[in-house]
């Protein structure tokens, strides 16, 4: 990826968020819009952990509920700041992604799945059993993160819907921007040597087991802030984010994409999300709908959308 | 000249649709997903009921146009699709949240949007603290807790074992449960749990039993879990009564658990449950027979009574759209608000500024399981 290329793809992403609600019929758009980018900053964590470094989690979504339920607990037992919780989450999430990325990181393929899918269960029943922490099965309240209301003091009326497209937005660009700066940097070439060939990488000197753990630390905190965010614009939050279905949702995301694109990881978000809202008239054939979409994408275009579709754009030679 | 006389025609019969308005009713319910079993009766009741009131001229001359969304259980997608009935589909009013998680999501939207929203979930917290434009129509379990303690109390029954599933129904009951314990002089003795897919309640029974002083068994929980803790119970040979929560009042639960099993089982329940043992003087006599006989014509099966808290959600709905001022969402909300005495599947509504429940635990029926059927005992 060339220098022009970063940027590219980042003003892309940019003008692209700041130019669609000028065609927004209704208020219902910008919470799909703040969805889309919520869901595509936890799947760009994941093209540094599955596209960049060659890892697999089935468990990721249990650092969203760990994100999300910082926002829901921190403001009311620990007195923290709604608008600090998010980064209480991050830390949690990092800190717990440190502490077993080291021992299940040495597992490979079907094994590394498998451990990270048991991970993702134990957030989830730990959420879902601790009732008198984290409400139970009912789920609990998260805490207006009031920064509307200081925009309204400021004169500057922002509807819910409106106020979080923007601040989801916002997170989203700057986190692509990270995600696209790693890429090119020393960290990032590691990655990729070891995504390559683990002996070639640590022949010519890259530490594999402290690349892999890197890589692992950084998606859980993308997916930690991607589920603080969406509790935070919910206001109410259930076991359900931490559960097993949205690991998978958010691994299908980048993969139908194109899990070493950033742009691609977006493009996997925003059509895995708008799609229940297109099918709404067609129900009950939602998930027949979903699992063809996925079949064809792994037989004609394994790579993902946008990586298939560029390559195809540019000529077969390259 | 054929042309013309249907083009004639079709004008004539265009001019009355054009002229109509058109009430905008919006739903979000679990129809499929972990919460089917609650939704899927719900979607069928709502649009059963808005297509027979259709037929039936409407609103005041005006057609219901009613958008129904399947939220699968997810508090997420339920908040989305709350937020697409008010901003795109521009419903005047909502009806749905088939669990206390999706309810929680919709109703921040329409308190946001100012959208009257009558609930289909459980938890007192949807009404408690009331909140101006959302109502419901389900008990909540701790009327549920309170009817079952009354009859112990009648009963001489002053010190239980709880044994309750750990699903959100479960929990949630149990907790409402032993926080009124104490004021109705029930002790509780013995406090056991189990998961919802558990296929063996033995061992948490048996703990009960060898509990001392114990005189009755609660337990909280819907789903398959209650049929194995009543299986249970009759294999171990208890001789104290079970007590069962409205979570499992249903023709379906008789049949899971067997006709042995489950005679003696004791459970509050509405007056859908027993539609045909009703007296004809019973203020509800009318409304649940008309609605089972309607719903089991179109289905060809009987409705459940989480099927009664859609019906009710609709015809109080209809009710305060007809008496409303216009149909806008402040004026359904007043009217809402000031229903008093609807007859319904579930009970009798009065709604007040400061209920927005509108039953009381009287509206409950308890029921017993006996050779023939149901049998109301109070």
């Amino acid at each position: 990826m060339t220098w022009r290329n970063k940027w590219l793809q980042l003003a892309i992403l940019a003008i692209a968020i700041a130019v669609l609600p000028l065609f927004f019929p209704s208020g219902y758009y910008y919470r799909v819009g703040a969805l889309i980018f919520v869901n595509a900053l936890a799947v760009v964590g994941l093209v540094i952990l599955i596209g960049y470094a060659g890892q697999i989690s089935l468990g990721h979504a249990g650092f969203a509920g760990i994100g999300a339920y910082a926002c829901a607990l921190a403001p009311e037992h620990l007195g923290l700041h709604p608008a600090l919780s998010p980064v209480l989450g991050a830390v949690v999430s990092g800190v717990l992604a440190l502490l077993i990325g080291r021992p299940i990181l040495r597992l490979k393929g079907y094994y590394l799945a498998v451990a990270t899918l048991g991970f993702g269960i134990l957030v989830s029943m730990v959420l879902t059993n601790e009732r008198a922490l984290t409400g139970g099965p009912d789920g609990m309240q998260v805490a207006d993160l009031g920064l509307r209301a200081v925009l309204r003091d400021l004169g500057w009326r922002l509807s819910g819907g409106e106020f979080w497209y923007g601040a989801s937005g916002i997170v989203l660009v700057l986190g692509a921007w990270i995600a696209l700066n790693l890429f090119d940097s020393p960290t990032g070439r590691a990655m990729r040597a070891l995504h390559g060939s683990e002996v070639a990488a640590a022949t010519v000197g890259v530490d594999v087991a402290r690349q892999k753990l890197r890589a692992f630390v950084i998606s859980a905190v993308y997916a930690s802030v991607a589920g603080s965010l969406l509790a935070l614009q919910n206001g109410y939050i259930t076991p359900d984010v931490a559960g097993f279905l949205h690991s998978v949702e958010m691994v299908t995301m980048a993969v139908l994409g194109g899990v070493g694109s950033v742009l691609g990881a977006t493009l996997g978000a925003a059509i895995l999300t708008l799609l229940p809202q297109v099918l709404t008239v067609f129900a009950e054939y939602e998930q027949l709908v979903l699992g063809a979409v996925m079949i064809l994408v792994m037989i004609f275009l394994p790579q993902g959308l946008l990586p298939s579709i560029a390559r195809r754009l540019r000529g077969r030679d390259e | 000249m054929r042309n013309t006389t249907a083009s004639a025609m079709a004008l004539l019969l265009a001019l009355p649709v054009a002229a109509q308005a058109e009430i905008r009713l919006g739903a979000s319910v679990s129809a499929t997903g972990p919460a089917a079993f609650l939704g899927d009766p719900e979607a069928k009741t709502i649009e059963m009921m808005v297509e027979d009131i259709n037929e039936a001229g409407g609103i005041d001359g005006e057609q219901i146009a009613l958008t129904l969304y399947d939220d699968g259980g997810d508090p997420n997608k339920a908040r989305t699709f709350a937020t697409r009935l008010v901003e795109d589909d521009e419903v005047v009013a909502i009806i749905g949240g088939s669990t206390t998680g999706t309810t929680m999501s919709i109703l921040d939207v329409a308190e946001d949007e100012g959208i009257p929203f009558i609930s289909l979930a459980g938890a007192i917290s949807i009404v408690d603290p009331v909140r101006e434009y959302v109502f419901k129509t389900p008990h909540t379990d701790r009327m549920a807790c309170e009817k079952i303690f009354s009859d112990m109390q009648a009963q001489g029954i002053s010190r239980i074992g709880m044994i309750s599933g750990t699903d959100g129904f479960g929990a949630s009951m149990q907790a409402q449960c032993k926080d009124v314990a104490g004021d109705q002089g029930i002790e509780v003795l013995a406090d056991e749990t189990y998961g919802p897919q558990d296929a063996d309640t033995t061992p948490q029974l048996t703990r009960i039993r060898n509990t001392d002083g114990v005189q009755a068994v609660l337990n909280a929980g819907f789903g398959q879990g209650p049929a194995i803790v009543t299986r249970n119970f009759a294999q171990l040979g208890f001789d104290i009564p079970l007590y069962q929560s409205h979570g499992v009042a249903s023709n379906a639960f008789v049949e899971l658990v067997g006709p042995e099993a489950s005679q003696g089982v004791r459970l509050p329940g509405t007056a859908l449950l027993i539609g045909d043992r009703l007296a004809e003087d019973d203020p509800q006599y009318q409304v649940v027979n008309d609605y089972t006989a309607a719903y089991r014509e179109r289905y060809g099966q009987d409705p459940s009574t989480f099927a009664g808290y859609a019906h009710d959600a609709v015809a109080l709905m209809v009710d305060a759209m007809r008496r409303a001022d216009e149909i806008a969402p402040d004026a359904i909300r007043d009217a809402l608000e000031a229903t008093q005495g609807f007859v319904g599947t579930t009970g009798v509504y009065t709604f007040s500024p400061e209920d927005h429940l509108g039953l009381d635990p009287s509206d409950f029926r308890m029921l017993e399981i006996t050779a023939d059927g149901w049998k109301q005992i109070d």
